[in-house]
This record gives C-alpha cells, structure tokens and sequence, in this order.
C-alpha cells in the first residue's frame, strides 16, 4: 500500500499466455468443418494469385460435371461479385464475400456466409479465396483441403518467393498449361522443381481451363481426397463409440 | 497486409486479460514469430503502433522473439538440417515443420492495482 495516502502501489504482474494469435480464428474453423463433416460436404480452400484461374478452374469443374455432382462455391474479394456471378452462371450456386479492404477470408467471414448459401446439398463447397500468395495461407477455414492455382504465366520461382503458401498446399494445380507453346523461357520441370522444394509431398496437377487437360486428374483428386477423409472419419467413430 | 489483424487480434486477447484481473495499463508483451509463420515482423511493428494508440497497450513495449525454421520426420523423429530436400535422410519419408510457424503471445506485463 501507498504509505502516504493508502492509494495502493500498483503490481506489475507477468501474464503467461503462450496461445496463438490465431486461436480465436481456429477456433471458429472447427465449428465450420465440424458443420462440413455433419453434411458430408467437402471444404476446398482454393487460393492463388489474382488472375491465376481460380475461376475458371471452377467453371471448367462444372462444365465437366455437368451436373452430376452438386457444387456450392464461396467467392472472396475485395470487390465486385464478379467471380460469384461467373459461377452461378456456369450452374454453381455461389456467394460472393466482398471483404472491404481485407486481404484474405477467415472463418468468420466464412461462417457468416454458410447462412446465407444452401451449401448443405453440395457434394463439394469450394472456397475461393481473395487472390493473393500471402495472407490467405495463415487462415484456417475449415476446410479439408488447400489447393492453389498457380499459373504457368507466372513465374517459375514463385513456390520459392512464397514458401508458406506452398507449403500449406494438399495440392498445386498448374493452370494454363495450353499457353507453354507461347512461352519459351517458360519450363514446366523448373516450377515443378521449385513446388518440390516447398513442399513435403508435393502434389501437383498440370490443367488448362480452355483445353480441359487435367480437369478429369482434379476430378479424380477430388474424389479421393473425400474417400480419405470419409474413411478417416469413419475409423474416428469407431474409436469413439468403443 | 494481415497482420493488421493480427494486431487487431493480439489486443482483444490483452484486454480481456486485463478486464480480467483489473489492469489498467500494459508494460510489456512478448511474442513468438515464426519465419515461416507468413508475419513480417516489421509491418507487425508497424501494425501495432498504428492500432495501439489509443488502446490499452499504448506505449507498451512489444518484443518480438524470432523463432527459425526447423524440418523434421514425423515416422523416424530425425532432425532435417535447415536448406535441405523435404525428405528425411534416413527413412525417404515427407519432413514436417517442427519450428518455425508461430504465432504466439507468450506473456503480457501489466500493472494491476494493489488491493
């Protein structure tokens, strides 16, 4: 206590923490793919860079699928619903997050929107998030699986240039392939080099949106990506019950 | 520039640690930040002098502890040397990050009243 007036000294206390700063964010991302797991809906986090042909890596799945599989797609950017609107014209229901000023989607953002879209009868809900090789990475979603776009257009090194997007990949598919012929400086082996150096299993699928190559590859990952994670699910349940 | 949101993020954690034992003023926080953790900690400083002005940690000391990046074998526990393939030397199998995506507040100081 202050001897003079009885005001009382104030103590300075030492707080450990030791969380992370992004607890509260996973923390919702459970409850998102707790809600995915609950509908057998398959979450993809679907990042790239602006203009690396994440739309249109969409557009060419549900051309493909015509219509025997029900897709469901979140569309993230800054502005404009452009990207939602191209969607639901290639026939999947879609929802645009318009996020200001903000760089990436978090669960939160993500949560909000499942409201406000009947995703619960898609088979796959893709995430697409804002265009861009940093931010996103470090936020949880809830979903299954990361997959980037990245494009032959832009650049071999970026795998290297932007290791913890890479990183965080289940699966890079290597977007406008058709285009090589008309990049000679371009070589498909140096990317995929650079990919082998980020990441531990590296998984990557070569895929034009115009030509359709390895949109029926993607479709296969997809398809198996979801048979892993059911059965997963299915051993966790058994352990559970007994 | 997401960390932005991180600061935005690090002070909603601060006061309600200090709503919680009654502080009223912060001296200090310590993180944790990982090289491989997507933060620059330069734009975090920044961040943070822009958005705790006004708040709770207005003029507290932010010290940020770098934390390298470590590769290891998740089947065989073998530590991969830094710069090498992502593949365990010994078993051939996928390396994991170990160390090196943190991002953590590890501890605040703060001046609570003497009661």
């Amino acid at each position: 206590m202050c001897e003079t007036c009885g005001c009382g000294d104030p103590d300075v206390v030492p707080v450990e923490v030791r969380e992370s700063l992004l607890a509260g964010n996973d923390r919702t991302a459970d409850h998102n793919r707790q809600h995915f797991a609950a509908q057998g809906v398959m979450a993809i986090n679907l990042m790239g860079s602006p203009g690396s042909g994440k739309t249109a890596l969409l557009e060419a799945t549900a051309a493909r699928l015509d219509g025997r599989q029900r897709l469901a797609a979140l569309s993230g950017d800054l502005a404009t619903d452009r990207d939602a609107a191209r969607l639901a014209r290639a026939g999947i229901p879609s929802l645009s997050i318009t996020t200001g000023s903000a760089c990436h989607l978090d669960a939160r953002l993500v949560h909000e929107a499942l409201h406000e879209l009947p995703w619960q009868e898609a088979r796959w809900l893709f995430i697409e998030n804002v265009g861009n090789l940093v931010c996103p990475a470090i936020y949880d979603l809830g979903q299954e699986a990361n997959v980037v776009a990245l494009s032959v257009t832009e650049g071999e090194d970026k795998p290297l240039k932007y290791p913890v997007m890479f990183h965080k990949a289940d699966l890079v598919v290597l977007t406008k392939v058709d285009l090589l012929p008309h990049l000679p400086g371009v070589e498909i082996e140096v990317i995929e080099d650079a990919l082998a150096r980020t990441m531990p299993e590296p998984r990557v699928i070569r895929a034009s949106a115009v030509t359709g190559e390895g949109i029926d590859e993607w479709l296969r990952w997809l398809e198996g990506r979801q048979a892993d994670s059911t059965a997963v699910a299915a051993s966790g349940e058994v352990v559970a019950g007994g | 520039m997401h960390e932005y949101s991180i600061v935005q993020s690090l002070l909603d954690r601060v006061e309600a640690e200090a709503a919680a034992r009654g502080a009223t003023v912060v001296h200090r926080l310590r993180l944790q930040i990982g090289e491989m953790s997507g933060v620059e900690t330069a734009l975090l400083r920044s961040a943070y002098e822009t958005f705790t002005d006004r708040s709770i940690c207005a003029g507290a000391d932010l010290e940020i502890v770098p934390v390298a990046v470590r590769w290891g074998c998740p089947a065989c526990g073998t530590d991969l040397p830094s710069g090498s393939a992502l593949r365990c030397g010994d078993c051939g199998g996928p390396a994991r990050l170990t160390a090196g995506d943190e991002i953590v507040l590890e501890r605040i100081e703060m001046e609570v009243p003497d009661v």
